[in-house]
């Protein structure tokens, strides 16, 4: 039986470059996601996808730490942060670290996954010995913590450098950075939706610095609120040029939207559709970024399994405790086993390998 | 672009390589090709219904069934007819053309109280009645000494409009043996379906897979579904749908998304004779019924205002009209509501 030629002859100029190997213009990606065939951007994202790691599919065994809910920045979308002093505003000290690094010491846990609020009360001090602490308990494990937006604060209370902020980072045992605050990197969004944290300008500053510095990190888009189909290729397009330049991105990490909480609760849920649409476009559109991941967390494990047909190969983790999401609203599972995760990629026929934080196994 | 004369009919060995060993988006691709050739015009049907269970209690005893309760439990009811009246008043006021009405069987309840049942709703109330699947009208047939057709043409005169493709769970004895033991066999299912295409009675026709089948048993539903139709060309729709294990006998994995979708393409591509194919919300969730849509799916089922039997098996997704709607469009199809003949409503 042959395979259909696309429905929407839009995709035939691009299939042939994705084909030729040549790389997609702005336009391409617009027409990518314009298009309302789905199958037909899927197979061309499951062709480079096949063509990188066959039917391969990476996870990882990992822990997630959040160490504050407490933020100056207060983001409209977000339903996670509170004020200093507010009911259910939490800050771990250093012995919780311990205790819910301990607590799981028994687990071949590869990663663990750190961010936090920008709660003014903490000193620079109190984030090194996060990651002394950790590194202390775990020193098998890889510390990947602190967005740019965090990388940025500890840049300004402790008035250094970029350079040596991440230079003493490295020493207290940070690995890599799990690329968040990147939202839409739009002055426009930027201003309307989160003004009192760090814009385009600045999230890809630091995180060409730390991989000046040799941290290499992932890179998210927050999707699904305000922003335009442009303003979401223009992304990646930024993206795709810093990695161009410093080859530091090792993951790119699409985030849905959940508005349940927020300021922003009128805007409705991102649709299947529209999660698939975004892997596969960032698989076409990234070709310079090795791994796009599917964030069972944001997009439940159902389409999660069914995004590695449109463009994914990285399912995340078996996190446990997930907080930021969930408390938008997210009414996806809190944490998958070994075993469930491995399942769900063996029947949609691709193998499932564990990886460690950089990708090795 | 596929057209409709150039869908070539697949035989089962070609159906069980492709599911076997074709990458998830090329089938999905060619299911979705097929899907819109045959409905060309962009849209997604659905049906603003409610499914109503006159009552629980069941001799069947199914091992895959959380819903029904012996008789003599304390569980178990007998709906009055002032609360079948309330729901299907209410039904009509939220937009309603149909409701499903299905049971248990019930040992003591003859032919009778099922005319009575229509009649009573025919008498009273403006709504199509989709009532009484193959197993509930094969109980009736022998529980009154009475031909199948006897059976039909009675509840027909009472006032039934079509019927549900349920209980056919997966016609093949063998699977039907452990996982349905008293429950009518695939052949009596068939002719129960048979006689009632033939008495001018539109259905459905559903799977559950994913229990105790292998997967050339799936397949060879699928086939006999399509051969019936072939026949009678009774069919307005096939509803694929995967077993929801909690609170059953029965302890498997459940079949995931991926799988699900598989199963899906598979219809589409199988069963050329039958127009619609519909995605089940109701086990897969919005997200997943969305991308059915692009598998083959180009129904979205019902709203269901009232839907009992799944939610008891510990799946319960919610979907109101307008987040319904709203699926359909993001997905570039048009939403359009339909009746139980698949007419624009």
């Amino acid at each position: 039986m042959k395979t259909p030629k696309f429905l929407d002859p839009a995709l035939e100029p691009i299939a042939e470059k994705v084909i030729t190997g040549q790389r997609l213009t702005r336009s391409d990606g617009i027409t990518l996601y314009r298009s309302s065939d789905l199958m037909g951007v899927g197979r061309l994202a499951s062709l480079v996808r096949k063509r990188l790691y066959g039917t391969k599919t990476y996870y990882v065994y990992n822990q997630h730490l959040n160490y504050t809910n407490v933020c100056v920045n207060r983001c409209l979308f977000c339903a996670y942060s509170k004020d200093k002093g507010e009911n259910g505003a939490f800050t771990l000290s250093l012995d919780d670290v311990v205790r819910l690094i301990q607590e799981r010491t028994d687990e071949p846990i590869k990663e663990i996954h750190i961010v936090g609020g920008l709660n003014p009360e903490l000193p620079f001090s109190y984030y090194l010995d996060l990651v002394r602490t950790v590194k202390s308990i775990r020193p098998e494990t890889a510390v990947k913590a602190f967005t740019a937006v965090e990388i940025d604060h500890f840049s300004r209370i402790s008035g250094l450098s970029l350079g040596k902020v991440f230079e003493a980072f490295k020493e207290a045992g940070l690995s890599m950075m799990p690329g968040g605050g990147a939202e839409i990197l739009s002055d426009r969004i930027h201003l309307k939706l989160y003004k009192k944290k760090i814009g385009p300008q600045r999230w890809l500053e630091v995180t060409k610095e730390a991989h000046k510095a040799g941290i290499p990190t992932n890179a998210t888009m927050l999707y699904g609120h305000i922003e335009t189909l442009e303003e979401r290729v223009n992304h990646l397009l930024k993206l795709r040029a810093l990695q161009d330049e410093t080859g530091g991105i090792q993951a790119f990490i699409p985030l849905a939207f959940h508005s349940e909480n927020t300021t922003l609760a009128h805007i409705p849920p991102t649709t299947a559709f529209d999660d698939l649409k975004t892997i596969a476009v960032a698989r076409l559109v990234l070709d310079n970024i090795p791994h796009i991941k599917a964030y069972w967390v944001m997009i439940s494990p159902a389409l999660a399994q069914v995004a590695m047909a449109f463009g994914a190969d990285d399912m995340d983790g078996t996190i446990v405790e997930e907080k930021i999401t969930h408390m938008a609203g997210a009414r996806t599972p809190k944490r998958l086993t070994i075993d469930q995760l491995r399942e769900m990629i063996l029947a949609a026929g691709f193998e499932p390998v564990e990886r460690d934080a950089f990708y090795g196994h | 672009m596929a057209t409709r004369q150039s869908i070539k009919r697949l035989d089962f060995h070609l159906a069980l390589d492709l599911y076997r060993n074709a990458d998830l988006i090329d089938l999905g691709a060619r299911a979705d090709a097929v899907r819109r050739a045959l409905h060309p015009e962009g849209t997604v049907t659905y049906v603003v219904d409610r499914n109503i269970n006159y009552t629980n209690i069941c001799t069947s005893g199914c091992f895959f069934c959380a819903f029904y309760r012996p008789k003599g439990h304390t569980e178990g009811y007998i709906l009055s007819k002032d609360a079948l009246k309330k729901k299907i008043q209410e039904t009509i006021e939220l937009g309603g053309t149909q409701v499903l009405l299905q049971g248990g069987m019930h040992p003591d309840l003859g032919l009778s109280f099922y005319e009575d049942l229509l009649g009573f709703i025919k008498d009273n109330l403006n709504i199509h009645v989709h009532g009484f699947s193959p197993p509930e009208i094969f109980f009736l047939s022998r529980k009154e000494g009475l031909s199948i057709e006897e059976v039909l043409k009675r509840l027909i005169r009472a006032g039934l409009g079509s019927i549900p493709g349920g209980g056919a769970e997966i016609l093949v004895d063998r699977v039907r043996k452990v996982v349905s033991p008293r429950k009518c066999t695939a052949d009596q299912w068939l002719e129960v379906m048979e006689k009632a295409h033939g008495l001018g009675l539109r259905t459905t026709a559903t799977m559950m897979f994913g229990h105790v089948e292998t997967l050339e048993e799936r397949l060879e539903h699928i086939f006999k579904i399509r051969d019936l139709q072939d026949k009678t060309g009774g069919f307005t729709a096939f509803i694929p749908w995967s077993f929801q294990p909690e609170n059953t006998r029965i302890s498997v994995r459940k079949a995931t998304a991926a799988e699900y979708l598989r199963t899906l393409a598979i219809s589409r591509l199988v069963l050329d004779n039958i127009p619609n194919i519909q995605a089940s919300w109701v086990t897969q969730g919005a997200k997943i019924a969305q991308i059915a849509l692009f598998f083959g799916a180009n129904d979205m089922g019902s709203t269901m205002i009232e839907e009992n039997v799944v939610a008891a098996a510990g799946t319960s997704f919610r979907l109101s009209r307008e987040e319904m709607v709203r699926l359909i469009e993001t997905a570039g199809f048009n939403a359009q509501q339909r009746d139980t003949f698949y007419r624009p409503v």
